[in-house]
């Protein structure tokens, strides 16, 4: 069996960098069990008979966010051979604070000192020899940018793994809380086992609910331990955590003071400090934040990705389609199968890889101000905002992540740590319009409102607007009831980011949404094409006598009192529901104008007029914009959830505010037309 | 007085954290703790949250919790 190596550590602290540097390409990605915490595993390049986990970027090892008690658990019960724990050498004293914790749990510890280039450039000193000394474990310098140590780490793992060495010093408390752990030592003796019986017993001392829950203690140990503790917090004035968490900072302290040596002087300005002085400066750093968001929406969707998409379009609507049709027909494949695999398949994958290029801009500029630091300090300016209507500032990236593509941006949100923020940015996310929704406004547009630019731009408006009324709804409602949770956030340095970092993050959101048009997209449209070509007996048929046809005609009075009650807009909605994307190309199917067709077109323009009023045009933008985007967002929102129960709530909250929207949108609006 | 009277510029001393549960532990867990010295950095442009320099790092938290930490000039 493979040997296991949990590499752990803050996050921040560069653990992703030495993950993928020591796992090469040899990696695959899992769900841990039960939660919504990605697991990431791979084997150490060189050597298959290590495995390495990457564990979630933690501070510590409270039993409060999820990430932590994930890692806890797979601490205690996974019992892998060694944690390597990524520490940031550039602020070591929080970073060791997970240390000591990690060294309570009786596994062995390696410490890779990671970014110790910026300790050089900062002339900071680390004397590693007494930090490894003081920790009882090996400590090794490394840096995923120069490369420095890894090689190194490698070797030492084996070593360590091969010696069954590298147990840590445990931090040791002051004297009346050490005598305190000794009394509840004894009392939990032989129901651990030695090697975690240190850890088990600060927790108990802690109050910790998860290990409580675990041990199974009697009644009566139970209430032994309360005395002790209680007796201890009386005598020191303080909470049995708040006791462990001082201690345990000052033994840092001490530790440090004997092996660190500051190089600069505090006070002085670092670059950091200069950019972060003008960029949340209290007067430019909304203005800065409109320009720097402007530019990249000009990049990404107008100059550069507008060039790709037209190349993207040409390619698979000419070039694939037409030789694929030719190519086909010579091999005397039946006319109804080209018809499936041409314009059905071919056509709607097609129309959703068109939006590929521009995501990828998108996420490309998305990802470097993340890495860089830029959208910490975005949530910081923005959490006042966002706190009204109860989310936080960090729901606010997930929504710009949300103007690409909607499956990415509920994936993202996994940075939000409370439970209810995350729940609610997840429902709320699909409501900035992603791009696939915007060939639909570019449709109506052009129909309806041909000399009014700004009618597709206030669908962002109108995305804005239903979050915030929504969030204050749902802030009203059992599940999202009560106290804001905290907004404790780290804002780390500004640094150039490493590009291989920026383009994999880039690709991993990218990747999501070509899996979609692979995948859902290209079966959708196979039995969309189905459905609209064939009668219930299984006849082919013109369009208006299809089985697609006579669903419209049943569920089309439902969409009456909003203003597009026809089986062929009914279509539209319902094929929308599977992908937003589709509703362009249904339009062109159903009015006989063939699936191939762009939202520009002239005939399409003209033929959708008898659909529609100025005003029921608009309802139905309103009512795209609101419902449910698609089923890989579904499938997306299913895995972020881990719920069945919250992934209903949030497809019947998405369809019944989109219904409601337009429904108030076209009455109200008939009052006065 | 409360950290969240604390104007930028100033640094403070740590004296006692009230409140309880996650949000208690999570401050404390980032470094805030009895005795530990803050420096206010700023106010975001909103006027909340604010961003603190604590062991050497940089924070932000908003004015409700910090209104649960005690501190001397």
């Amino acid at each position: 069996m493979a040997h296991s190596i949990a590499l752990a550590g803050n996050p921040n602290s560069g653990k992703t960098s030495i993950f993928n540097e020591l796992t090469g390409s040899l990696q695959y990605v899992g769900n841990w069990p039960g939660v919504t915490v990605e697991k990431k595993e791979g084997y150490l390049k060189n050597d298959k008979r290590f495995v390495v986990v990457d564990l979630p970027g933690i501070y510590s090892l409270s039993p409060y966010t999820l990430e932590e008690v994930v890692t806890r658990d797979y601490l205690i019960d996974g019992k892998p051979d060694l944690i390597i724990d990524v520490v940031d050498a550039t602020n070591l004293e929080r970073n060791l604070y997970l240390t000591t914790q990690l060294i309570e749990t009786g596994i062995p510890v390696l410490v890779a000192l990671n970014m110790i280039d910026l300790v050089h450039k900062n002339k900071d000193k680390i004397d590693i020899k007494k930090l490894s000394d003081s920790l009882g474990c090996p400590v090794i310098e490394t840096s995923a940018v120069t490369k420095a140590g890894l090689d190194d780490l490698v070797r030492t793992s084996q070593q360590i793994i091969e010696r069954a060495t590298g147990h840590g010093i445990i931090a040791r408390f002051s004297e009346p809380i050490e005598a305190a752990l000794k009394e509840i030592e004894n009392l939990i003796e032989g129901q651990v086992t030695p090697e975690s019986e240190r850890w088990f017993t600060i927790k108990l001392f802690e109050r910790d609910v998860k290990v409580l829950e675990r041990l199974h203690l009697s009644e009566e140990i139970l209430a032994n331990i309360e005395k002790i503790i209680v007796k201890i917090e009386e005598e020191l004035d303080d909470s049995s955590e708040g006791l462990i968490t001082n201690d345990r900072y000052e033994y840092i302290e001490t530790m440090i003071m004997g092996c660190y040596k500051k190089g600069r002087q505090t006070g002085e300005l670092t670059i950091s400090d200069k950019i972060d002085r003008i960029l949340t400066n209290r007067w430019l750093a909304l203005p800065l934040f409109f320009v720097i968001m402007w530019g990249v929406y000009y990049i990404a969707i107008q100059s550069v990705g507008d060039f790709f998409v037209g190349s993207i379009e040409w390619l698979f609507e000419d070039f694939i389609g037409g030789n694929l049709a030719t190519f086909l027909t010579s091999i005397k494949v039946s006319p109804w199968l080209i018809g499936l695999i041409t314009e059905g398949i071919v056509t709607g994958v097609g129309s959703v890889l068109t939006f590929v290029p521009q995501m990828m801009i998108l996420f490309f500029f998305l990802s470097f101000m993340e890495d860089c630091g830029y959208m910490a300090r975005v949530a910081f300016i923005m959490d006042r905002v966002f706190r009204r209507f109860g989310l936080s500032g960090k729901s606010f990236i997930p929504m710009l992540i949300g103007t690409g593509c909607s499956v990415p941006a509920i994936v993202s949100t996994r940075t939000i740590e409370n439970q209810r923020d995350r729940r609610m940015t997840i429902m709320l996310t699909p409501f900035i319009p992603c791009g696939a929704k915007l060939p639909v406004f570019a449709l109506m547009v052009g129909a309806f409102f041909p000399n009014s630019a700004w009618v597709a731009s206030s669908m962002y408006a109108v995305g804005i607007i239903g979050v915030i009324i929504s969030g204050i709804i749902l802030k009203k409602t059992k599940p999202f009831r009560g106290e804001p949770s905290p907004f404790v956030m780290e804002l780390p340095p500004y640094h150039f980011p490493r590009m291989r970092g920026v383009l994999r993050q880039m690709w991993d959101r990218g990747k999501e949404f070509i899996k979609k048009a692979g995948t859902i997209i290209a079966l959708a449209s196979a039995v969309i094409w189905i459905l609209q070509s064939t009668s219930w007996s299984f006849q082919f048929v013109e369009t208006q006598d299809s089985i697609l046809a006579s669903i419209g005609r049943f569920i089309a009075p439902l969409f009456a009192p909003l203003g597009f009650g026809t089986w062929q807009v009914a279509i539209a909605t319902i094929t929308g529901l599977l992908a937003k994307e589709t509703i362009v190309a249904t339009f062109g199917i159903v009015l006989g104008l063939g699936g191939g067709i762009a939202e520009g077109d002239v005939t399409l323009l003209n033929s959708i007029g008898a659909f529609f009023t100025p005003l029921s045009a608009y309802s139905f933008m309103i009512f795209t914009v609101f419902a449910v985007p698609c089923v890989a967002a579904i499938g997306a929102t299913r895995r972020e959830m881990q719920s069945a129960k919250w992934t209903w709530a949030t497809i019947l909250f998405q369809f019944g505010f989109a219904y409601t929207a337009a429904l108030l949108v076209f009455q109200i609006g008939s009052l006065f037309i | 007085m409360k950290l969240s009277d604390a104007k930028p510029g100033d640094t403070v001393r740590v004296r006692k954290i009230e409140g309880s549960g996650p949000t208690m532990r999570r401050i404390m867990d980032m470094g805030i703790t009895k005795g530990c010295s803050l420096h206010v950095r700023k106010y975001a442009p909103l006027g909340d949250p604010i961003e603190i320099t604590v062991r050497g790092y940089e924070l932000s938290l908003r004015k409700a919790d910090a209104a649960t930490i005690l501190v001397e000039k």
